[in-house]
């Protein structure tokens, strides 16, 4: 185990009434022995785990700031290791200063979710809670950190547990079914048990169907904006980032031609990218451009083609419309603000979706966030529902899917139950893999539970 | 005043069917072995039901048999009525029950005792065992003291036993036997913590109070197949046994009277086990059932007591009369011996190790229902295992323990010492998860060479066995040889089994595969088969049939393996390790776990504790 102590500011950063540094591990109380003085004197190494101390943060022999501690012991603490959280005056200059001494006196800076990382190996929480706050930490949207305070809370918990229990229930039922031959049980019928594999596999599809959508909330739609120069690609860009600075970053481009950047629409986040025009090309530096935005393109899981309104469609837009015409796209018909021109009837022939707006004045912005929200199926996207957040689940409920169907085959194949049961067991030790669980005992429990069986 | 009474190299204290298998297997690998047993006449006595196997069960019996174990002969000499239960159900679930004739399997039990080499057969109830620089001092009621290297505690229900029939209750063994009532307190001196299990038994009537003639009949298989390797044939089945149900009346009387119950008034402590609950225990668990099945099945043919299985009760004998009495068949049934629930001590098994010896002890040994465990055929595993580990401990060989991937009797061994046993553990086919490897058919596959090379198995067997895995191997390259061209004969044949027909020539072994078709209906097309023990037609069919489930199951033991083999220092103190959970410090530190596949069997020890456990010992090999 890692036995580094570490500190990190706990607390938003940015004005507030309290900031909170927190320290973790083996040397947690010592190093905060050394930068807190407590109004009593007394040393915080001789407080026990839940309780505090008032006093001041003291670098060099000076008060920085007043400061209460509170000494949490392993293993009651968030991360198992021993704790101490010192609460100061918020403020950005002050917490940074504190978290400063607390660095000089031996602590090391934690990672972005490492003081998680350390309560799920210390056996604080299960995988899916470390998961799910792992989550939150990166949130990028309020759905994204409302589906992922939802999975901690259990969300996803309770959709795998009943997937789970159904399956124990059947296993259980053959089980007893086997063991107990001379017991009054129901037998077990191939339709029967047919019937319960296909409605667990139906849960199962549901819950896998929640990754895309997951996916989309945790990481955003890739999106590219096409269109012809000067068809107010940047000013859209510019529109749609710009509507909330502080959870956009900018990223280098790729190549020249390509720039990106995130923007939250609505309750979706877009991984934005400008590309060259779409256009036939003799050059061949261009068609190297060209060819790249076409990739690109095919790749993008939304497409906004913008078309100028104040100029005639030419051929590069119509180029464009058979560019994007089978895939998920807006066609948004920008500068609004002016004089049309344009035939609508070319775009809306080829493309469904269609936004009027003018990225200068924002006028009808609404407009396009409610087509994205419709498109990205987040509109009626309950949260609370659970949802599948990452590879790791995905994969164990992929395997599980699979295991159910191979159940199903050897059932229609005419196998005896034994066999159809080491699918089954299969498929439980996945759903079990998904939840962080372990098998076989459950079983047996459940056979006593729920049989009468006897000598 | 004590005497010493003889010098041996193991006691065995209890000639049940743990006893008996520890103190065979103790004396056949050359250890100088000394049993006791309280009652000459109860040397392997079956106070419960007159058989031997059923579900999972048997799989233990061959298992036995396939190590050089004693229980599946002596089985198959007694046997009154054979059954292969679960035909249909699937080849991982085809368990072998014999009914057995009772007395006449004590008396060949004792008899072999008698007869068995480096072996010597003592009634003699012991008080006390002590540890000693060599080992250890067992002493007997007549004062008799004899000096051992190893002992092995066999004590089944006798040791503190009490007998309860309603608001009757008295100390006693089963079958109106002595208990032990004096080695309990010299095992709480010793060091070792007991406490109270529970089990029961329906009352015997008699034959000729019974009508039979409204009754079901249960018959036996025909042939009926034996349980040992050895055996070649059983002979006609001797015996029907007769099935009955309870119903509303037998309901009401119990409802009436469950307040008279030891179990409900609250004066049995000790705990029973849910998968064998009296009928009172069904009745009140159970409300919605209308009705519960019996069995009534002849305890042997110079007998007229019939044994009621599923009838098991601890009301007053009184009440037992009036509610045996309401089922159909037994209206004027005459009980000979009543029901009764007995309370006894066993011991923590997780106490002890895979080789069933105590970790605080060294050279002692428990087996059986002492070590919580329930049933004779569970009881004559853990003895044959405990009886060839204190041997091999003894001659400074390598001890035995089975792993859950090769048998039943290692998935019941390591439940039993490292979930430990709440309750009187039963073997289920549902514990094992490798049920499709683990067979009743092929348990000397699996086993056979183990007992060879700890050395059960005689020349003669091993050759015979040897003989019989080439000619298994030669079956499997005929069919796969053999093609079928299509003729009426063989498309008559797949359309009576609802499969298709066949429009070209197939392979035998191809046929064989379809789960509609067994080696039986294929015999009329295959003319060149040859003649073979059913035994081998039996494992080639399920190994061709299920050949891609079984590989999956290999996969997953595979799998188990990869946990087993990432072993866990034995002394090792988990209070070191940081980022355990408490819970988990304590049971890994009362358990001592060989590796990471046990560690995470444990009752307590979640999956993050493994991980940080798994994190520890890649850091500790760096």
């Amino acid at each position: 185990m890692d036995n580094k102590t570490i500190a990190a500011i706990a607390t938003a950063q940015g004005e507030g009434g309290i900031g909170v540094i927190r320290i973790s591990g083996g040397k947690a109380i010592e190093i905060a022995d050394k930068v807190f003085r407590s109004v009593n004197d007394k040393k915080l190494s001789g407080l026990k785990g839940y309780s505090a101390a008032f006093g001041h943060i003291v670098k060099d022999n000076e008060a920085v700031d007043e400061c209460v501690a509170m000494v949490f012991r392993e293993p009651k603490s968030y991360t198992g290791e021993d704790v101490v959280e010192l609460s100061c005056h918020g403020g950005l200059f002050i917490t940074r200063e504190v978290l400063r001494i607390v660095l000089d006196e031996g602590a090391i800076l934690a990672q972005a979710g490492e003081f998680t990382k350390r309560a799920f190996l210390n056996g604080k929480m299960d995988l899916t809670e470390a998961e799910a706050v792992a989550d939150i930490i990166s949130a990028k949207s309020r759905i994204a950190a409302r589906a992922a305070l939802c999975a901690k809370e259990g969300a996803l918990w309770n959709k795998i547990e009943a997937v789970k229990n159904k399956l124990v229930a059947t296993a259980a039922h053959l089980s007893a079914w086997a063991d107990y031959p001379d017991e009054d049980i129901e037998e077990v019928s191939t339709d029967n048990l047919s019937a319960s594999f296909i409605e667990v596999k139906g849960a199962l599809d549901d819950l896998l169907s929640t990754y895309d959508k997951g996916q989309i909330i945790k990481e955003g739609i890739d999106t590219v904006i096409a269109g012809k120069p000067n068809a107010g690609k940047s000013t859209l860009m510019n529109l749609l980032s710009g509507h909330d600075r502080s959870i956009v970053t900018e990223i280098p481009g790729t190549t020249r031609d390509i720039i990106e950047e995130k923007a939250l629409v609505g309750d979706v986040v877009l991984r934005l990218s400008d590309t060259a025009g779409i256009r036939d090309t003799e050059d061949t530096v261009e068609k190297i451009g060209v060819d790249l935005a076409k990739q690109r393109l095919r790749n993008s899981g939304l497409v906004l083609a913008v078309f100028d309104s104040s100029e005639k469609l030419d051929q590069n837009d119509y180029d464009l419309i058979e560019a994007v015409k089978d895939l998920e796209t807006v066609a948004v018909i920008n500068k609004d603000d002016l004089e049309s021109k344009i035939d609508e009837n070319d775009i809306k022939s080829k493309i469904k979706r269609v936004v009027k707006l003018s990225a200068k004045t924002g006028e009808g912005r609404d407009s396009l966030e409610k087509i994205i929200t419709e498109i990205a199926g987040t509109e009626n996207f309950n949260p609370s529902e659970g949802i599948l957040a990452n590879e790791r689940q995905r994969q164990a409920a992929l395997n599980a899917r699979d295991s159910l169907n191979e159940a199903i085959e050897s059932l229609n194949m005419g196998m005896t139950f034994d066999a159809v049961g080491v699918a089954l067991e299969d498929a439980i030790g996945y759903i079990l893999e998904l939840s962080g669980e372990r098998v076989s005992d459950v079983v047996v429990d459940n056979v006593f539970h729920n049989f009468c069986v006897g000598k | 005043m004590n005497y010493l009474a003889g010098q041996f190299d193991i006691a065995v204290i209890g000639a049940g069917h743990a006893g008996i298998e520890a103190a065979l297997a103790a004396a056949r690998l050359g250890c100088k072995t000394v049993v006791f047993t309280i009652n000459m006449d109860a040397v392997g006595n079956c106070p419960c039901n007159p058989s031997i196997g059923g579900t999972a069960k048997g799989h233990l019996v061959r298992e036995i048999d396939a190590l050089g174990g004693e229980m599946g002969k002596t089985a198959d000499e007694c046997f009154l009525q054979s059954r292969m239960l679960n035909r249909g159900k699937g080849p991982a679930v085809h368990s072998l029950r014999a009914q057995i004739d009772r007395r006449k399997y004590s008396d060949v039990m004792k008899h072999k005792l008698e007869l068995q080499e480096n072996l010597e057969l003592h009634q003699a109830e012991i008080t006390d065992i002590k540890k000693d620089e060599n080992g250890y001092t067992v002493t007997t009621r007549m004062l008799g003291e004899y000096k051992v290297k190893a002992v092995i505690i066999a004590t089944g229900t006798y040791l503190g036993g009490r007998i309860f029939v309603g608001e009757v209750s008295y100390e006693s063994g089963p079958d109106g036997i002595f208990p032990a009532s004096f080695l309990g307190q010299s095992l709480k001196d010793l060091g070792l913590p007991l406490r109270r299990f529970k089990t029961g038994t329906p009352a015997r009537v008699l034959r000729s109070s019974i009508d039979f003639s409204d009754l079901e009949e249960q018959l036996g298989d025909e042939p009926p197949i034996p349980f040992s390797y050895d055996t070649e044939e059983l002979g006609e089945n001797k015996i029907k046994c007769h099935i009955s149900w309870t119903n509303e009346k037998t309901k009401e009387i119990i409802l009436e009277n469950i307040k008279r119950s030891p179990l409900y008034g609250g004066k049995i402590e000790g705990v029973g086990p849910r998968y064998c609950p009296s009928l009172e225990d069904k009745i009140v668990r159970f409300a919605e059932k209308k009705r519960h099945q019996l069995f009534i099945e002849p305890c042997g043919l110079d007998t007229e007591e019939m044994y009621l299985q599923g009838m098991s009760s601890s009301l007053p004998e009184e009440v037992q009369v009036k509610f045996y009495r309401t089922i159909k068949g037994l209206e004027n049934c005459v009980i000979m011996r009543p029901a009764y629930a007995i309370e006894y001590d066993c011991v923590d098994p997780t106490e002890m190790k895979a080789t069933l010896e105590f970790k605080r002890f060294e050279g002692l040994y428990g087996a059986g229902q002492f070590n919580g465990s329930s049933g004779y055929e569970e009881a004559a595993a853990q003895g044959l295992i405990a009886g060839i580990n204190a041997a091999l401990k003894i001659h400074g060989k390598d001890e035995l323990v089975l792993d859950r991937s090769t048998s039943y009797i290692g998935t019941l061994i390591d439940d039993l010492v490292t979930k430990g046993a709440n309750e009187p553990y039963r073997m289920m086919t549902s514990r094992s998860e490798y049920r499709l490897v683990l067979r009743q058919d092929n348990a000397d596959v699996r086993l056979t060479p183990v007992g060879r090379k700890i050395g059960l198995i005689s020349d003669d067997r091993w050759n015979r066995f040897n003989r019989k895995q080439e000619l298994k191997a030669e079956e499997i390259k005929r069919i796969s040889k053999v093609v079928i061209p299509p003729s009426d004969e063989i498309n008559k044949i797949l359309v009576s089994r609802e499969t298709s027909q066949l429009t070209t020539g197939a392979k035998l072994i191809d046929l064989l595969r379809r789960p509609q078709l067994s080696y039986e209906d294929l015999a009329p097309i295959d003319t060149t088969r040859p003649e073979l023990d059913s035994n081998i037609f039996e494992q080639v069919e399920i190994e061709v049939k299920y050949a891609g489930y079984i590989e999956k199951q290999l996969k997953q033991v595979e799998q188990m393996q990869r946990l087993e083999n990432k072993k866990l220092p034995e002394n090792m103190n988990y209070t070191e390790i940081k980022g355990l959970r408490l819970e988990a410090q304590e049971k890994l530190n009362k358990i001592k776990p060989l590796n990471i596949g046990q560690a995470s069997r444990i009752s307590g020890v979640s999956p993050a504790d493994i991980n940080v456990l798994l994190i520890w010992l890649g850091q500790k090999r760096r």
